[in-house]
């Protein structure tokens, strides 16, 4: 056991499964020699040199797409796009080419690679840099989609990630990068599409992913010790493959549904979560399931706009209650 | 300079035999083949037996021809939409080609990929790319995979003269030389996108070969209905590009003899323009130049036979070939060969 920071994690993650496989290719930009903007590769070009770990010019269709091209003949690459919010320069990769080769080639192309990216807000980065996009990804056919919310995690998931046989895009919250967390020595691999329940409650299910796990969680201990409302956490750690048995098991015990999600209200992961427990679970629920998201905006720079934009913990706490107390 | 269309081909000049008179047949049989079975696309089409929508190649031969002789098995392949004529050359079957024109069960991916889309792992072809573009920095990853394992395989990438404007095919030129990879990026320059000049809308004459010192690479322009000036052009960039030597930009002038797609009847041509080209028809051209090398008649004819033939046996075939059954609908969404996103 050692405590490490998410960044750290992050390395040790993509450390372990090259020193693995060497079909394992690392590229991006500032990723090498310059350890990664966030300082999350640091120690990889070192350790296993300039023909593993790459720098690329800032051409992310090229990022994704050689990444593509590689995957297709044979090596397992991980990729980097710097900040999610870029995704928008390359999305003809995720949503129209790694996406669907497999489909349209009828099973003769496969695309085992995995794109990490820095997601979500919280630097006071303005609304082209902190967007959370987990949910342009969740809605195409043919992707997997990760957000690990701790250390241990990152690793497991990444590992799952990288041994997987689909094209993952994997989502670091930029905020967590600093977090520190118990981490066991040795590999760690864990499983894609596994959520977990990281409180046990039983008045309500707050579901939540990446930063807003641990507002969820510290939500939980105020409803408790203030209002008495026990709830139950589930990190929802896999948006595709998603545990709906966890989370329909969750709400069949609880009887309230609330998602606390940091992506813009239209169309988040919460939504099509929500029609799930709708269409199956509906007799199960002792009240209206309630989103708990950024509302529809942009996002701003400033430090007191954009804490107030993001669910936070007095608001999900608040919301809760209300919800619970009516 | 001369203008492409206005000169005489290469063997005229002199009876330098490089090629021989094997792969000279090769490079015939080919040009045949792609353009035997593309008008037969185009006869299905108007009995409405190809649906959907399709890019032919008629005119545009010589380019794949050249471009597959030269080439090694194990070479990968990266094309556009109009892709049926660099699969042909590849050596997948006539049937499995028309069958997905067609979309029948016998079809190349089952009816699943369709015209725009036609792949054959087993022949190297890794696919045929609808979204302009996007395949050449795909194409770059092969080259980098193959580089990585030491192996000696080479990526071609073809794709038109509109390709040269976006922004994917210049991020790809730039990192394939930086990386000095072994892809080929061969732009078949047939003058037109879709419906607009290339000249209109590229701030430079030749849009693929005047952007090549952008990226420190030479300048390469072919007259791209002659097969053997292609096949020799293919061959320096397969040799530099085998020996480590990095990519190549290959701008090959051709002309389509056809509409963009199957809906586009082409009257945006000026007139005469067409009649120019097609007295430069890549296969009456290459019928000649296997005259000039004392190839008999009737060995020509013997080739335009069983090309025939050929067609007309995948076509019978493809008509009686079932449609895909229904269940394929959701599989191989992802690697477990279904669709299946929660539990
Ligand atoms: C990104 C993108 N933009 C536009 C189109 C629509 N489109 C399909 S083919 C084409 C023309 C491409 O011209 P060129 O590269 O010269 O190829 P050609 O069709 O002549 O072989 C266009 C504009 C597309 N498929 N993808
Ligand atoms: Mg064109």
């Amino acid at each position: 056991m050692a405590e490490l920071t998410y960044r750290d994690a992050v390395a040790r993650g993509i450390a372990q499964e090259m020193a693995r496989d060497p079909d394992v290719v690392f590229l991006g930009e500032d990723i090498a020699k310059a350890g990664g903007v966030f300082k999350a590769t640091v120690g990889l070009y070192e350790q296993f040199g300039p023909l593993r770990v790459r720098d690329t010019p800032i051409s992310e269709q090229a990022i994704l797409g050689a990444a593509m091209g590689a995957a297709m003949t044979g090596l397992k690459p991980i990729a980097e796009i710097m900040f999610s919010d870029f995704f928008a320069v390359c999305f003809d990769y995720i949503a129209n080419e790694f996406a669907k080769s497999r489909y349209m080639s009828n099973g003769q192309l496969k695309c085992p690679l995995v794109v990490r990216t820095g997601n979500g807000a919280g630097s006071r980065f303005g609304a082209q840099h902190s967007q959370s996009v987990e949910n342009w990804c969740m809605m195409i056919p043919g992707l997997k989609v990760v957000a690990p919310s701790n250390p241990r995690d990152v690793i497991g998931l990444l590992a799952a990630a990288v041994r997987d046989p689909d094209p993952v895009i994997f989502f670091e919250h930029k905020s967590l990068y600093p977090t520190k967390g118990e981490v066991p020595d040795g590999e760690i691999v864990d499983a894609l599409g596994s959520a977990k329940i990281v409180r046990p409650g039983k008045d309500a299910t707050l579901l939540a992913l990446a930063l807003m796990v641990p507002r969820a969680l510290a939500a939980a201990e105020t409803l408790k010790s203030e209002h008495g409302i026990d709830c139950e956490v589930v990190d929802v750690r896999s948006l595709v493959p998603l545990d709906t048995q966890t989370i329909l098991g969750s709400v069949a015990r609880t009887h309230r549904l609330f998602t606390v999600e940091e992506n813009p209200r239209l169309c988040g992961w919460g939504a099509e979560i929500v029609s799930i427990v709708a269409d199956e679970a509906f007799y199960d629920l002792d009240g209206p399931p309630v989103r708990i998201t950024t509302p529809h905006i942009p996002l701003p720079a400033a430090d007191i706009l954009e804490d107030i934009a993001l669910p936070t913990v007095e608001r999900i706490a608040e919301r809760v209650r209300k919800a619970m107390q009516s | 300079m001369a203008k492409v269309e206005d000169r005489a081909p290469a063997a005229a000049a002199g009876l330098n035999d490089d090629i021989g008179e094997a792969t000279r047949l090769r490079l015939y049989r080919i040009q045949v083949e792609i353009r035997e079975a593309e008008q037969r696309a185009f006869d299905l089409f108007l009995q409405n037996l190809v649906k959907g929508t399709s890019h032919l190649s008629l005119g545009q031969e010589a380019v794949a021809a050249g471009f597959a002789a030269a080439m090694k098995p194990g070479d990968l392949s990266f094309c556009t939409y109009r892709g049926h004529a660099h699969t042909l050359a590849r050596g997948v079957p006539i049937e499995k080609v028309l069958g997905e024109l067609m979309q029948r069960d016998n079809g190349l991916m089952r009816g699943k990929g369709g015209s725009m889309h036609l792949t054959s792992a087993e022949h190297g072809v890794m696919g045929s790319y609808a979204i302009v573009g996007a395949h050449l920095p795909i194409a770059c990853g092969a080259a980098w995979r193959a580089q990585y394992k030491g192996a000696k395989d080479v990526a071609v990438c073809f794709f038109g003269d509109g390709t040269t404007n976006i922004g994917a095919f210049h991020e790809a030129l730039n990192f394939a030389a930086v990386w000095k990879l072994p892809v080929i990026f061969v732009c078949e320059n047939n003058l037109y996108m879709e419906y607009t000049p290339i000249g209109d809308v590229t701030a430079v004459q030749h849009p693929a070969a005047d952007r090549a010192a952008a990226y420190g690479l030479p300048r390469i322009v072919v007259d791209g209905n002659d097969a053997d000036a292609v096949y020799r052009a293919a061959g320096a960039a397969y040799a530099k590009a085998r020996d480590g030597g990095g990519p190549s930009l290959v701008e090959c002038m051709t002309y389509r003899h056809s509409g963009h797609s199957r809906a586009d009847p082409a009257k945006y041509r000026p007139e005469g323009e067409l009649e120019k080209w097609k007295a430069r028809d890549p296969i009456k051209l290459y019928r000649e130049r296997l005259k000039q090398f004392g190839i008999a008649d009737n060995v020509i004819a013997a080739i335009d036979a069983d090309v025939r033939r050929r067609v007309d046996d995948a076509t019978e075939k493809c008509k009686t070939a079932p449609m895909p059954p229904r269940d394929i609908l959701t599989k191989d969404v992802y690697a477990d060969g279904g669709f299946a996103w929660r539990n």
